[in-house]
């Protein structure tokens, strides 16, 4: 296979969302053999052109060519047909189906008679599993694993599809660093094999690890392709949003102030009666950012649920601002100032097919000005959105789309908005930048820094170390549901961070670690 | 301007739907060699052809409206309310308790409490179907299948042993400052059964549209319909939301049963079946795809059929079933376009569950994932 073999190739692209150009005539060509990144803002138009490559959309105007042939993609099949296989930003998994009925499904094998051929099934997706070291249970419900494992069979569905064209998107958004290494091999391993590997990644440094060449879009335009490793993380930022960005945090000191969250020896018990969360003891005061460093799924969800008042607490105490929240319902628990930035944004942060205005108000609704005797003022709602969609900018076409039309990275911009907007004496912060491009990650980091500054609290659960390694006074690392270890920012290594996270211990420093 | 496609949507499956079903009604009246031109000019000037005949129409489409407003509310709250029919029993039966309970009331106390009897007492019905739904997760349409028969047998029960003369199976007429019927409408109307009850169901369409659309309550009915969990981070009561959901549902279904008994038979009977107005109010919401506005015009299509339907056998051999049968498919159309393109949805997003795709009454509901939105785009734009 030579190097310029052009595997799909766009020319003049465009697609058009009423007036709203999310995509205006890309022209582009990715080879075979190679990884190819994209890049772009939040609303720049690259899942709209994926899901137009993939069969899913269908371009306003201009042609597709897979492996110089101009061809016409009516549904995900046709793309399928023609070797190209995508790996969505948002998983598209039935959840109560298992692992290896989610990648059989739509292209089942048969024997005769309509009777599903399972074993040969099974037998090529573990095989394929094998060869890629991508390990799932095959008879796994996928409601019940990890997002690593949705994301590894997501991943061999398509390869069980035997896809040359793959396209990622964001795939690396929810994973953890030693999943996101183990993919990025992958990426270069099929790019080995000859096969077109698209990647599109708000993560610089992974598109500078794996992506031979990266193209970047602004406002649905290509604006450049460039050699990846040729050029600086510092220019390919300002490439895609057109200024300067900066990756340095100021975090000036601040002096303690009162305690706001306090938790105690709390205990939190899931419904099959398996403890996920044990003697934690957490506090944080004013003016004060602690990071919560863990491995994924080690209690942090349930810890969050638990003191936000979505899942009850088995024992233990939680204090906020003096006040005993224990038990609290969650709105007992936002009324007393409490923002939540949730994990999963599509579960809990938005209600995806009510309008932005709706989402916008989902927690203000019952107070007024935006409702008076349980009558909804209109006006009011619709006045601060247009004000929050605007300061936070949240790219949109109308504030009575539903909040699912937004890019991945504006629904969790919106829901920042919300949260932010309400300025909460506490906030609890899950990954709260996860999917944003880096320019909004840069404004989300200052507004988190603000708030800070105005002497309120957060809590700042993330699986990026180098964010809450940038951003906490304070680092605690949650292992098995307890807290293992906590200690200022600065008197912890990233390595140090890594040992705790893994339940190990870190020589010399155990006096200090649990001084708190 | 998506959202103004989107209404285009739906309408478009419902009139699709309606024509779709006439023709294959015209289909089988071919096979089985009536003429399907002339039927359905019976059928239409049955229907319009007359003061007496549009009366009749209004008359068949007032409780139509109210359950079907009824199915509407609690589907917008997730809900798939089977036992309207039961609830619209309830409803007609204490209504007419009421006003046989009080013969020498005044009108303007006796009626009213007639008709809040009967609201009340659907509301009742579904309300213990909500309440086990909210506290034991006991699946509704279960539960409300199962209230149905009790509502039938219940109130046969009441009717021969408390109400009915002797040995009778009805009870007495209501006296007449209950009634809904007047002698103004009647003769308005050429001796119609037209009767006040149609102002009570415009009332609760503006009720209903300003509940969902402009109050708190609505707003949470809404949401938890559509998303359960961000509507509990929201600080949403589920277990409150769906209990209000499912009484205003009763409520409304309850108020078509007093339609019923005050305004079109003014007695109630022993019944073999349960009233049709429960499963026809479900098919008028469905068909309305959940909008108020669209019920109204649904109902009075429903009431445009059954009544001109009676016309054809008057004025041909044909059978007066093959409107049912018009009818079904009408709500086969409709179905089958909804599944569609529920399974749209399904194969494009299927890994979070979606909302109820029937009936929602905010609209956009039923279309809001993008890769659906992208399949109407992408229509456009052929
Ligand atoms: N179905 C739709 N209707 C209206 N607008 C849409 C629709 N789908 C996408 N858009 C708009 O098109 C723009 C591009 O969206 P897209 O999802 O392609 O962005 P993206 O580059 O993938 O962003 P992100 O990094 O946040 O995922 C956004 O502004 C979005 O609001
Ligand atoms: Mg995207």
């Amino acid at each position: 296979m030579s190097q310029s073999d052009i595997a799909i190739e766009v020319r003049g692209l465009t697609k058009r969302f009423g007036d709203f150009v999310a995509n205006d005539h890309i022209s582009m060509q990715i080879r075979s053999g190679e990884v190819h990144g994209l890049l772009g803002e939040n609303g720049a138009g690259k899942t709209t052109m994926m899901n137009m490559l993939s069969g899913i959309l269908q371009p306003t105007s201009g042609e597709i060519l897979v492996h110089g042939q101009p061809v016409h993609l009516a549904s995900a099949k046709d793309a399928t047909r023609l070797g190209i296989g995508m790996v969505h930003q948002h998983f598209m998994l039935v959840e109560n189906f298992t692992v290896l009925e989610n990648i059989m499904l739509g292209v089942e094998e048969t024997k005769g008679l309509g009777v599903l051929n399972r074993r040969a099934a099974r037998d090529k997706v573990m095989a394929l599993s094998k060869q890629y070291g991508l390990a799932v249970d095959p008879d796994a419900k996928v409601g019940d694993i990890s997002v690593g494992m949705q994301q590894r069979a997501e991943i061999l569905k398509v390869l069980y599809r035997n896809a040359d064209i793959l396209i990622f998107d964001e795939p690396t958004a929810v994973l953890t660093p030693q999943e996101i290494k183990e993919l990025l091999a992958i990426f270069q391993r099929l790019a080995q094999e000859g096969k077109a590997v698209i990647l599109i990644s708000h993560k610089l440094n992974e598109l500078q690890a794996v992506a031979k060449v990266t193209t970047i879009i602004r406002r649905g335009k290509v604006i450049d392709t460039v050699d990846t490793k040729a050029t600086s993380t510092e220019k390919l930022a300002e490439l895609m949003v057109g200024r300067h960005v900066t990756f340095q945090r100021d975090r000036v000191p601040m002096p303690a102030g009162p305690e706001i969250l306090k938790i105690s020896h709390l205990q939190v018990v899931d419904n099959q009666k398996v403890t996920r969360v044990h003697d934690f003891d957490l506090t944080i005061h004013g003016g004060e950012i602690v990071g919560l460093a863990g491995i994924d799924g080690n209690g942090q969800s349930e810890l969050v649920r638990a003191i936000t008042g979505l899942m009850p607490t088995a024992g233990g105490q939680v204090t906020i601002a003096g006040q005993d929240r224990t038990g609290a319902t969650p709105r007992q628990i936002t009324r007393s100032g409490v923002g939540h930035i949730p994990e999963d944004r599509q579960r809990y942060g938005l209600i995806l097919p009510m309008s932005l205005v709706d989402n916008m108000s989902l927690q203000v609704y019952t107070v007024a000005p935006y409702s008076h005797h349980g009558v909804l003022n209109q006006k009011a709602m619709v006045t601060t959105t247009e004000q929050l969609l605007d300061q936070y900018d949240v790219r949109h076409s109308s504030i009575m789309e539903p909040a699912g039309a937004l890019s991945g990275g504006n629904q969790q911009k919106l829901i920042i908005a919300r949260e932010l907007s309400r300025e909460p004496q506490l906030l609890i912060a899950v990954n709260p930048t996860r999917g944003l491009d880096v320019g909004a990650i840069e404004f989300i980091h200052s507004q988190l820094l603000a708030a800070r500054a105005a002497g309120h609290a957060i809590l700042l659960i993330s699986y990026e170390l180098d964010e809450i390694r940038q951003l906490s006074d304070r680092v605690a690392v949650i292992h098995q549901g307890t807290i293992v270890g906590q200690a200022k920012t600065s008197d912890l290594s990233e390595s140090e961070i890594g040992l705790l996270m893994a339940g190990e211990t870190v020589p010399g420093k155990e006096e200090m670690l649990h001084a708190d | 301007m998506r959202i103004k496609n989107i209404h285009l949507g739906n309408l478009w499956i419902s009139v699709t739907s309606v024509i779709l079903g006439l023709l294959v009604g015209a289909i089988i009246m071919l096979l089985s060699g009536f003429n399907p031109i002339e039927n359905y000019i019976s059928l239409f000037t049955g229907a319009v052809g007359s003061p007496n005949a549009i009366g009749e129409v209004l008359r068949e489409a007032t409780p139509l409206i109210l359950t079907g407003l009824g199915f509407a509310v609690a589907n917008s709250a997730g809900f798939f309310n089977i036992g309207l029919a039961g609830q619209a029993l309830a409803g007609w039966l204490a209504s007419v308790s009421f006003a046989l309970a009080f013969p020498h009331a005044p009108g303007f106390l006796l009626l009213p409490g007639a008709i809040l009897a009967g609201a009340i007492a659907g509301a009742l019905w579904s309300g213990i179907a909500g309440f086990l739904r909210a506290y034991f997760g006991a699946s509704e349409v279960i539960t409300t299948i199962m209230l149905n028969y009790v509502a039938l047998y219940a109130t046969n029960a009441i009717v021969k042993g408390m109400l009915a003369k002797g040995d009778g199976d009805y009870s007495p007429t209501i006296p007449v400052q209950a009634r809904l019927r007047t002698p103004f409408l009647e003769h308005l109307t050429q001796n119609s059964t037209f009767h006040w009850g149609i102002l009570i169901s415009l009332a609760a369409v503006i009720v209903v549209w300003w509940l969902m659309k402009k109050t708190t309550l609505g707003f949470e009915i809404r949401a938890v319909g559509m998303n359960e969990d961000a509507s509990r981070y929201a600080g949403m009561s589920t277990k409150r939301t769906i209990i209000s959901a499912m009484l205003i549902s009763g409520c409304l279904a309850g108020l078509g049963g007093a339609m019923e008994g005050l305004g079109n038979f003014q007695n109630i009977i022993v019944n073999t079946a349960l009233p049709s107005i429960g499963f026809d109010g479900m098919s008028v919401s469905l068909l309305a795809t959940g909008s108020p506005v669209g019920i109204v015009l649904a109902a009075i299509l429903f009431g445009l059929l059954k009544i001109g339907g009676l016309n054809i056998s008057i004025a041909s051999t044909t059978p007066p079933e093959i409107v049912d049968i018009v009818i079904a498919a009408v709500i086969f159309f409709v179905g089958a376009n909804y599944i569609i393109r529920y399974l749209g949805i399904k194969l494009h997003r299927p890994s979070k569950p979606q909302p109820p795709v029937a009936a929602n009454t905010a609209p956009q509901a039923a279309v809001d994932t993008r890769a659906e939105q992208a399949a109407e785009e992408g229509e456009d734009n052929q």
